[in-house]
């Protein structure tokens, strides 16, 4: 059974039912879940944890989903890989990448779809729905395939088809909207009042949210149950970066871990980076802006988390950073070539944001580092298409190949 | 004649700040504007604004609003590329 108690108003403390609602009713602000900490308190041991299985659901305690209502692809539990190689150039006493790009669609969003799949349908929905093109149309087309239900992507008209491949593939209705991406996003806003349909990040968004607490919960245990000393976390909406502390806090207050202060570095791209720009210039407020980045699927101009992620970042004495389209291509070449890892730009932007923050003194490099590369490379395979080693031509001879390796000065 | 509730978020930059854009909504058109929660501050606001009307209406009027450089976000869900 769900410990899930109530929907809570994150901005008026307004207290609702468990129920698919895209906003508080009273001031429209963002709905978060509660959890009856008093049982969970004396129910969830490191002992009921570890016996679970290895995936998201070895949580199932503290996530807002019953047990006979999940929706399982094996999502979670992915490689914390101890970064050595990439430590040690970067001068580092310990570094960590927590490899989310092993989940069953390459990326973090199935964590949030997971939990938003299995609460909708233990909430009686039969199709779920996204504005999408990239990792959560995949993650959505992939868990209503599993589920048996329908999914319903929405698209701009004017997208490649290629794009739509890694979710076409799961056999999803996909609508063509003859707009922008505002227009889409709008749209689906309105379906999600009128058709009972579970729009994962808009009337589901409360549950879709817990799911990204996993990651926090993940690094602490695999850590052998201590939190990392600082955080790098790409930064979209700030929803990610806040959850993922959450997640690290709730182990603390449960008395399963010590606590312990926990430094948050939210990376952006720079040409969509609102949290970082508010960071840097000492606010609060969030300017919205017209994102123009390689990184698309953090290119969210108007974040919904925004002002979280800033409160978490000076809670824990963290900051937010940027990163050039350059120095992301640069940083998934580096992780790749140091790690064996192949991040899409998200990851590039974390390991970019990472360098950056060490540059500006930001974090410190004798201190237990995590860095979450949260998508695969495959995804954006053009933008590092060009910027790659080229293949050395050789003739299909010994003497040729003698003559051109060394040419290329590879020994 | 479909009426509806819209639940917007405004956004006012710069100039937009000055105008009384919700007042000329109430009496320009025929929607009935609820503002549900706001923060102006020099040069910057926003506004968590129900809208109600007929679709075609309080679309004309969102559009009008759009229009004047304002930019307008459904209240939930984000707008994302990837």
């Amino acid at each position: 059974m769900s410990f899930a108690t109530s929907l809570l108003c994150r901005e008026c403390g307004n207290q609702s039912e468990l129920a698919p609602l895209n906003a508080c009713d009273f001031c429209f602000g963002p709905m978060e879940v509660t959890y009856d900490y008093d049982v969970l308190g004396g129910l969830v041991t490191r002992a009921r944890i570890e016996s679970g299985p290895k995936s998201i659901w070895r949580y199932i305690d503290l996530l807002p989903v019953d047990g006979e209502s999940i929706v399982d692809l094996g999502v979670g539990f992915t490689p914390l890989v101890r970064a050595d190689n990439l430590a040690r150039r970067l001068g580092m006493r310990e570094l960590w990448i927590k490899n989310d790009t092993l989940n069953p669609t390459w990326s973090f969003k199935d964590r949030v779809v997971a939990v938003a799949s299995s609460r909708a349908r233990q909430f009686g929905f039969d199709t779920l729905a996204c504005a999408s093109t990239g990792n959560l149309a995949n993650s959505v087309a992939a868990h209503a395939a599993r589920a048996g239900m329908r999914a319903v992507v929405f698209i701009p008209h004017d997208l490649e088809a290629g794009k739509i491949i890694g979710s076409a593939i799961y056999r999803p209705t996909i609508v063509s909207v003859n707009g922008s991406y505002d227009d889409v996003n709008r749209l689906c806003s309105e379906l999600a009042d009128n058709r009972r349909w579970a729009f994962v990040n808009i009337n589901m968004r409360p549950y879709y949210a817990e799911g990204s607490r996993t990651l926090g919960f993940e690094v602490v245990e695999q850590l052998g149950w201590k939190a990392p000393q600082q955080c790098v976390v790409p930064m979209a909406s700030g929803a990610l970066f806040v959850k993922i502390h959450k997640g690290i806090t709730e182990l603390a207050d449960l008395g399963l871990i010590d606590a312990s202060l926990v430094k948050m570095i939210g990376a952006q791209a720079e040409g969509c980076s609102p949290i970082s720009t508010a960071w840097a210039a000492g606010t609060t407020t969030i300017r919205p802006v017209k994102p123009n980045t390689v990184a698309k699927s953090l290119a969210i101009g108007n974040p919904a988390d925004g002002f979280y992620a800033l409160k978490t970042m000076e809670e824990t004495g963290g900051a937010g950073v940027t990163a050039t389209d350059e120095e992301i291509v640069d940083a998934i070449r580096l992780l790749a070539e140091s790690e064996g890892i192949f991040a899409e730009t998200a990851g590039g932007v974390t390991i970019a944001g990472l360098l950056n923050s060490l540059d500006q003194g930001l974090l410190d490099p004798d201190q237990s580092t995590v860095a979450f590369i949260t998508g695969g490379g495959l995804k954006t395979i053009e933008a590092v298409q060009g910027k790659l080693l080229e293949p050395i031509a050789v003739e299909a001879n010994v003497t040729s190949f003698e003559n051109a390796f060394a040419a290329a000065g590879v020994g | 004649m479909v009426m509806i509730t819209k639940r917007v978020r405004l956004t006012f930059e710069g100039e937009a700040v000055k105008e009384p854009v919700i007042y000329k909504m109430g009496h320009e058109f025929q929607v009935v504007t609820n503002i549900r929660m706001a923060d102006v501050e020099h040069g910057f606001g926003w506004v968590m604004l129900e809208v109600d009307g007929e679709a075609d209406e309080v679309e004309r009027c969102l559009s009008w609003v759009e229009g004047l450089g304002v930019r307008i976000d459904p209240v939930a869900g984000d707008v994302v590329e990837g």
